[in-house]
Formats: C-alpha cells, structure tokens, sequence
C-alpha cells in the first residue's frame, strides 16, 4: 500500500493550526507564572468568557464584529485585572498550592458564571472568517484553521517584540527574575502583577473568539485549558518559546493520534507525552531548573 | 570627623525616628533612632537577629513600621512605597544576592537606570528620537562610569549567574550605582568574600563617598572593615538602638561588648558565677574619642 503524503501534510497543517492557538494561550498561561508565580488553572475557563462575551455582543446584540472583537478585548482584560487584585493578590504569599486551589475554584465560578447566563447547551459563533477553501500546494486547509493559525501568529510575534523591546517587558522580565531586587529598583512590581493578568486575560479572549469560531461555544469549552497545561508544562512553565514549540508539538501529536489511531486516541496520546516528558525533563523543555538553595 | 546626633537637621540625609515592627508577637525593632549625616558612610552593627535586616527592609520600603517615621532630605518617606523611593535616590543591595539572573552583566547595570526613564510607551512610540537618545545618553553615562568605576569591564557581556562571588557582589553594587542614587544601602557588603575582595570591596565604598557623592548606610559584620570605614556606628541588640558614636566611641562601649560577648569581662563572669553581682568593670567606662 502506498503512503498517502498529501494526507500526513493535511493532517500535519490541521495539526499546526490547532497548535498555534495552544500557543497563544499557552503564551497567556506564561505570561501570568512569569510574573507572579502562580499556575493558573483557569485560563481555559478565562478563554471561555472572552468568547461569550463576543458572542453576546456579536449575536444577542447584533454589533458589528469588530466592535464585539474589541468590546471581548476588553472584557478579557478587565477579567484579568479583577481576578489579580480581588483573588490573587491578597493570596500573595501564601503557598502556591492554596493560590492554585484558588485559580480552580475560579475555574468553577466561570462556568458556573456562563451556563446560569447563557445556559450549558453549546453555541455557534457568528460567521466572520473567509469560507473559501485554501490550498497550500495540493493540500486543502480549513479556512477556519488558517485563519486561526493566522492570527495566532501575529499575536505571539506582536507579544514576543513587546515583550523584547518595550520597557514594561523588560520590567516583566526583571520582576520574574528577582521580584525583591526588582521592587526595590524602582520597578512597581505590583503594576507588573496587574499588568501581566490583563495582558493574559486580553490574549485568552482572542485566543477563545478563534476556538470559538472554529468549533463553537459551550460551558466545557475551557477543557482547552487542560490541554494548554500540558503545553506548558512540556515547554517549560516560564519560558515563552517553551510554549510556543510545546504549542504547535502537541498540537501535531494530537492530529496524528486522532488520524491515524482514532479520535480517541488523541488525548491519551497527549498525556503519554506528558507522562514521558515530566520523566525526562521534569522542569519542562526550555524550563528553568529551579535550584533549592540552603 | 565625628558626625554626632547634634549635627543640624538638614545636614541629615537620612532620619529614623522612634521605628517599631513586629511581626505577628515577635518585635523586630522597637523604637529605633538615629540619623545619617550627608556624606558620611554609617554602620549598623549587631548580633545576628538584633534587627538591622528588618531596618534596612523598611527604609527601603518592603515593611510598613507600625509606628515611627522614615525622614529622607527633609521629606516624610514612611508611606511611601519602594519604587518611589527608588526613584528619590535610595538604592540598596541584598544580603543574599539579587541579581537578575539570566541576564547579562550590563542588562542588569541598565535596569538601575529604570526608575528615572521618563519615556512610556506612547512616548516610546511616536518620539522614537527622544527615547533614542535618552537610551544613547543612559548607556554611555552608565558605561563611561559604573562599570569603571567597578572594574567589571572584563565581564560586561558575561551573564551574571556565571560570576564569581565577589564579582556577583560587585555587579549588585554597579547596578545600585547606576540609580544615581543619594544613598546606598548595602546589605552585608563584604559577607562570604575572602581578604582580597574585602579589601577591594572596602575601596571601592570609600570612593563611593570621594567620586560619587553618595552617602552610604551598611550592615556589616566585619568589625575590622566597620571601624576603619565607618564614621558613624549604630549598634543594634533586640531591636533596640544601645549605643551610638565613632568606632571608637562604640569599641569601647560596655553594653556593646556585653551584647557581642555576654558578659562584658571574664572577671565578671566569674564573680556572677561565684554569686556576686557583676560590678560594672571601670576600665570600660568610655574613653574620649
């Protein structure tokens, strides 16, 4: 029997577009343990709001589709900067396990939040991505995905030179690397704090209205989260190009799993790779080794 | 020259007025006073867990005193959160390193310059010559300067994590410095270094004095460099300011040398040991400085 080529590079291209949005949000999840060290669970569920909040202005109010992009925009940071400072920063210094007990019940709250609005039952975004099929060669690419892959990419490059050549990046980083020496610099780590979940939460809503877009809205959407942790925690829980490489990887195993083995297969195959990886390289691929010193 | 308490007020860069902490039960500083001449280098001194960590945490901002006030140049600082006060003129470094680590040697010296950059992001953005010359003007006052001033021109692209110890401790210093700042506080400057890096560190804080215009407040727990540094010794026990003066006003301090030893004198320890009181040793009493 022949190989079908053409087939693994269609997979492959589906496999990348998915991947990019694990990226994106992946680069979200960064963001927010960059700064504040804390592992945030609920950045699918955060995801979620920021594509209801498009679909409640783009279809129960009718707005055109950008405004609902930005008024979702906006929504996702404004998310953000509440969950920091009513939620995360009285929790500031007590230990990660309490503060990630916290982003899971935050988690809860959000889908709790959504299906006594919207109720549980699943949604279809508005139609405003191109539909004409796209070919890359011979091969066909859902336009959808495409577009997804897109605009993913322009967001994490746009984040990357941000966060590379603007001063609040360079905060950012500073902040990460040592918060005392950083505070005591003139660095206001507390803005930084705040900053970096309104960023997180901006970068969830976009990345949610292009999930949304592709498959649809319901109250389980934030499961995508699950899968963004395991993109993190493979590339490395601080590092940017960790989730961008761990981003665009499993989404790749996920699409070989799913054609080749069967659709089932697709998150058993993710979490073997997680279970491979953690045995590895614990710290994730490009993670920094945390050295307990005594 | 001695710097005493009398010294007028607006020759005090920095003043501490009656500072309490504590944490939970435990009293970190109880009522803590005293002042720092313009141009002086003072030092703390104290056993381990008298407080002077705790003191330099809040005058750096990273503890609220419960009581008490903060006075920089005149100014009421107590309420004043540590990015201000950074961009005031008070740099400090740490007992443990804080270096920003996986960056390089000047990427950590440019980051002191933060605190006084004006430009944000719009500014960056449509005055792209402003901020241009701001980073042109910064980098070459800091390279000019800091890094030779530190003798770390050998290692400006190196990253930090990889330095020697000393060399880590110096580049903090660099990085202070390039704040600009009125007065350092450095933490345990000299701690874990071996004689040659303590005498080099020891230079360099004088010239931090002689070059710089800066004024410098330390904890220390090298009695030999505190004394031949130091103009003005502050000795913490407890929490507790229990002496105060010139080196040689504090050496000969017998509350002093009872905080370090226990007991001021072996005879005196004898006789508490026989049951007597111990008698106040007359020669200990302060000599003239």
């Amino acid at each position: 029997m022949n190989f079908d080529w053409l087939f693994l590079f269609e997979i492959s291209l589906a496999g990348l577009g998915t991947g990019a949005l694990y990226a994106l949000t992946g680069l979200a999840f960064v963001t927010i343990y960059k700064a504040t060290r804390v592992v945030n669970l609920a950045i699918g569920e955060m995801l979620m709001i920021g594509a209801y909040v498009f679909f409640a202005f783009a279809a129960g109010l009718a707005l055109p589709v950008w405004l609902s992009i930005v008024a979702a925009i906006v929504a996702g940071g404004v998310l953000g900067a509440l969950v920091e400072r009513t939620m995360i920063r009285p929790m500031l210094g007590e230990s990660p396990i309490s503060v990630f007990m916290v982003t899971v019940g935050l988690g809860s709250i959000l889908v709790g939040l959504v299906e006594l609005i919207w109720t549980a039952d699943p949604r279809r975004l508005p139609e405003f991505l191109p539909n004409d099929p796209i070919f890359l060669g011979e091969a066909y690419v859902s336009p959808k995905v495409f577009y997804g892959f897109c605009v993913a990419a322009l967001l994490i490059a746009a984040m990357l030179l941000v966060f590379r050549f603007w001063r609040g990046g360079v905060a950012l980083r500073a902040t990460a690397s040592d918060q005392a020496a950083a505070y005591s610099m003139g660095i206001d780590v507390p803005r930084v704090f705040s900053l970096s979940w309104i960023v997180a939460g901006m970068i969830a809503a976009i990345a949610g209205i292009v999930v949304g877009a592709i498959g649809g809205i319901s109250s389980t959407m934030g499961i995508f989260g699950l899968t963004v942790l395991v993109v993190v925690i493979f590339g490395g829980l601080d590092s940017i190009a960790g989730a961008l490489v761990g981003g665009l990887f499993i989404g790749l195993v996920e699409a070989w799993a799913g054609a080749y083995l069967g659709g089932e297969y697709k998150v058993l195959a993710v979490f073997v790779l997680l279970v491979l990886i953690l045995m590895v390289r614990p710290y994730g691929l490009f993670g920094t080794h945390e050295i307990e010193r005594l | 020259m001695p710097f005493q308490e009398s010294v007028a007020p607006e020759r005090n860069l920095l003043q501490v007025d009656s500072l309490t902490l504590a944490f939970g039960g435990v009293q970190a500083l109880g009522g803590v006073s005293f002042s720092v001449a313009a141009g002086s280098i003072t030092s703390v001194i104290g056993p381990n867990g008298a407080g002077k960590t705790s003191l330099f945490n809040t005058i750096s901002g990273f503890y609220r005193p419960a009581s008490g006030s903060i006075r920089f140049e005149g100014r009421d600082i107590t309420r004043l959160p540590p990015p201000k006060r950074a961009a005031l003129g008070i740099a400090r470094s740490f007992q443990n390193i804080a270096l920003f680590r996986g960056m390089t040697v000047l990427d950590n010296i440019k980051l002191g310059r933060h605190c006084h950059l004006r430009t944000n992001v719009f500014d960056a953005l449509l005055y792209f010559g402003r901020a241009r010359r701001e980073e042109l003007q910064l980098r070459a006052e800091i390279e000019e300067r800091v890094i030779d001033f530190l003798e770390i021109d050998h290692i400006r692209h190196a990253p930090v994590a990889a330095l020697p110890y000393g060399l880590q401790k110096r580049v903090e210093m660099a990085r202070a410095l390039a704040m600009r700042p009125k007065i350092v506080l450095l933490d345990e400057p000299v701690a874990g270094m071996n004689r040659e890096e303590t005498e080099d560190m020891a230079r360099f804080i004088l010239d931090l004095r002689a070059e710089w215009d800066v004024t410098v407040l330390m904890v220390e727990h090298d009695m030999g460099m505190v004394m031949e540094l130091s103009d003005h010794v502050v000795v913490l026990n407890f929490g507790q300011v229990i002496a105060r003066g010139t080196p040689e006003q504090v050496q000969n301090d017998p509350e002093v040398i009872r905080a370090y030893l226990g007991s001021g004198r072996i005879d005196a320890l004898r006789a508490r040991l026989a049951g007597g009181e111990p008698a106040e040793p007359a020669e200990q009493a302060k000599q003239p400085a």
